[in-house]
């Protein structure tokens, strides 16, 4: 059987992807900060797909335990997915840095050094699949959610180098830039519709795309283009902007 | 972030705000430091029961937690839905031992509405079925609740509309099917008169309705189609069925997919479809064998169908009378064929006894009905709970949009007792509704 590794596997758009694997009938392996919360979905996923399911603890943020976090797995996973990640509070995060680490931490520091690991194991086995979960909202800095988009800028680009890199041992590596999430992260933001995809919509995307092995996917299409217009307006006017 | 919310009828709309959890740990600490709660499932109650301030979003709580395929026990958290639950339980032979006419309701929705289905007379409510199940109460504790152990919780949580606090597990019992198919009977009644020997006729079989015409006079005054059936076994089967006994085939749903201008639904419209749908049969009695889909679902073929009501949305107007007060159900279709406000939807169907604590069945005939909102329906419909009172009936809560609260105190012979469990769990009104507030139940 083939097996998926999900990274933050409780958030809304992981057990989504979770649910979309199992159905494929990949056994999965599912971790989170508490591995017990998990054991619902584990349940649910054995019983509805009737896959084997492992659930694990694992914290982005405790470095240290992500070596033996990876040596415990009971097989190397064929696909490994980075879905953690952690909005936090921009206007907190200014002026309390444990809040701006907790954030930096979470969505890049945590992600390269659990990647690293990944990436090893994959080099010697000779094959596997990393996916990334980043965001749009890394491709510009915004006054609004600069702290998170620099952390996501930070893990974008780690990707495309990791991506650069392991191409030439076979490995794929894509990276995913979902947009707007109708989640519980974002459930308290007033999101247009018409840019917002379900949790459902964006696994199902990310199975096609890797499938195809793209390198990069915007879940919605709109996305492409209106970063492309966002990366491209001008410093100068874009500092006048309240973004 | 505040949204527009409104249920199936489409009628109230509030502006809600809508929080989701998955987490049990996260969604105690949010009742527990909320106040103006209500748990929503997937919206499809008629009215406004699930409607209120701050709506909790069950919908991610979806997860099956056990199926014991040997004894037939389903435990699962209380936002799945019948149809998620359907996909599971049907492949292995096992049935819902309750459901109502559409699958797209969540397990929490099931249980606070009390379901019945069209074999209510054999198998009572869906509370009947119940193992235990865990509900958040306005402290913020998970009380586990069950027939034997915190009843008073248990029977003011069954049918209880949300008011006890938030459901997050059932555990219930199944019923064994040795096919995915139903063997049924149609049958063509002249009248009321003869649809009501009919049932009696017939009530040996598991699962029966009645679809009437309420427009008709005269001699057909009450004309209907009776539809009986049983889980069908596999010698039943013709040969395409029988290779595969416990699968449907796969069938492409229609959706309306915008609101329909109202003036489409007129007293001739009405007339045409009734017409259309009674002669539909040629024959007094059909029987044949078909999916269990379009027998206890036909109207989930059509996606949105509440949509052909237009904007103003709909009521649904469900009433249940004592066996001995059929001459009320005459009553009622009579104020309605003379008032012209037919309705598409009419079905009748006959409950067997049942103790009820809040939970809306009683031994009787319930009648269904819908009516588009316009003017001076409102007005209609209260004449008509005053015959539904002096009959000593009442009306169905989850269907429920608009009654008076004289009229809840007065049909709901328990509401004193419901509403005193309900004080005692639900601390300083942490969980109320539109319903709740309109009917004054956690006064």
């Amino acid at each position: 059987m083939p097996s998926v590794l999900i990274l933050g596997a409780g958030s809304d758009m992981a057990v989504a992807i979770a649910r979309a694997y199992a159905s494929r009938k990949y056994d999965l392996q599912l971790a989170a900060r508490s591995g017990q919360a998990l054991i619902p979905l584990q349940q649910d996923l054995q019983i509805r797909h009737s896959v084997n399911v492992t659930v694990h603890d694992f914290d982005a943020t405790a470095f240290n335990s992500h070596a033996a976090f990876y040596e415990q797995l009971p097989v190397i996973p064929d696909i490994s997915i980075c879905v953690f990640g952690y909005l936090g509070d921009q206007e907190k995060a200014e002026t309390n840095w444990l809040e701006a680490e907790r954030i930096i931490n979470s969505n890049y520091t945590g992600a390269v050094s659990i990647l690293n690991i990944i990436a090893e194991r994959y080099i010697t086995k000779g094959s596997g699949t990393i996916i990334g979960i980043s965001s749009v909202a890394g491709e510009r800095g915004r006054m609004s959610n600069y702290i998170y988009g620099s952390a996501k800028a930070g893990f974008s680009a780690y990707l495309s180098g990791l991506r650069n890199r392991l191409f030439h041992k076979g490995i794929h590596v894509m990276s995913v830039q979902p947009g707007f999430v109708n989640t519980q992260m974002t459930q308290h933001l007033a999101l247009p519709p018409l840019l917002t995809a379900q949790p459902e919509a964006v696994a199902a995307a990310v199975l096609k795309a890797a499938d195809k092995k793209k390198n990069t996917l915007f879940v919605k299409w709109h996305w492409k283009y209106i970063m492309l217009i966002i990366r491209n307006i001008p410093e100068g006017m874009f500092k006048k902007l309240k973004l | 972030m505040q949204k527009r919310l409104a249920n199936w009828g489409n009628y109230p709309a509030i502006a809600s705000e809508e929080s989701s959890f998955t987490q049990e740990e996260q969604l105690r600490n949010f009742v527990s430091t909320n106040h103006e709660l209500i748990a929503r499932g997937n919206g499809r109650c008629y009215g406004d029961a699930s409607l209120g301030k701050h709506s909790i979003s069950m919908l991610k709580y979806d997860k099956i937690l056990s199926f014991d395929t040997e004894k037939g026990i389903m435990e699962c958290q209380a936002g799945v839905t019948l149809d998620q639950l359907l996909d599971i339980l049907v492949p292995k032979g096992w049935f819902l031992p309750i459901t109502p006419g559409t699958k797209f309701i969540t397990i929490g929705g099931a249980v606070a509405s009390d379901v019945h289905g069209k074999n209510h007379h054999v198998d009572g409510a869906f509370s009947n079925h119940i193992i235990d199940m865990d509900v958040i109460t306005g402290t913020g504790e998970t009380i586990t609740c069950s027939p034997n152990q915190h009843t008073d919780l248990f029977w003011a949580t069954c049918g209880g509309m949300g008011l006890t606090g938030v459901i997050t597990r059932v555990k219930f019992d199944l019923k064994k099917i040795e096919t995915a198919y139903i063997r049924q009977t149609q049958i063509k009644a002249k009248n009321l008169e003869d649809v009501i020997r009919l049932f009696e006729e017939y009530k040996h079989y598991t699962y029966s309705m009645a679809w009437i015409d309420c427009l008709k006079q005269g001699d057909s005054f009450g004309r209907s189609i009776l539809i009986v059936g049983e889980h069908a076994t596999p010698e039943e089967l013709n040969a395409k069925q029988a290779k595969a006994p416990l699968t449907l085939p796969v069938k492409r749903k229609l959706t309306v997919p915008f609101n329909l201008p109202s003036f489409i639904l007129n007293t001739l419209t009405v007339k045409i479809f009734n017409w259309l749908y009674y002669n539909k049969n040629l024959k007094r009695e059909i029987n044949n064998v078909v999916p269990y889909e379009p027998f206890f679902y036909p109207l989930d073929a059509i996606l949105h169908w509440n949509r052909g009501y237009g904007k103003a949305g709909f009521v649904q107007y469900q009433f249940v009378l004592p066996l001995e007060h059929k001459d009320g159900l005459v009553a009622i279709l009579k104020r309605i064929s003379d008032k012209g406000w037919g309705s598409f939807l009419a079905v009748l169907k006959v409950f067997g006894n049942q103790e009820s604590l809040i939970s809306f069945p009683m031994e009787g005939y319930t009648l269904a009905l819908d009516f588009p909102v316009r003017k001076g329906l409102f007005e209609f419909l209260d004449e008509l709970d005053e015959i539904v009172l002096q009959y000593g009936g009442r009306l169905y809560l989850s269907k429920d949009a608009r009654m008076k609260q004289e009229v809840f105190w007065k049909s709901y012979p328990n509401a004193e007792k419901f509403a005193a469990i309900v004080k005692q769990y639900n601390n300083d009104k942490r969980f109320t509704s539109l319903q709740s507030e309109r009917l004054q139940l956690t006064r």
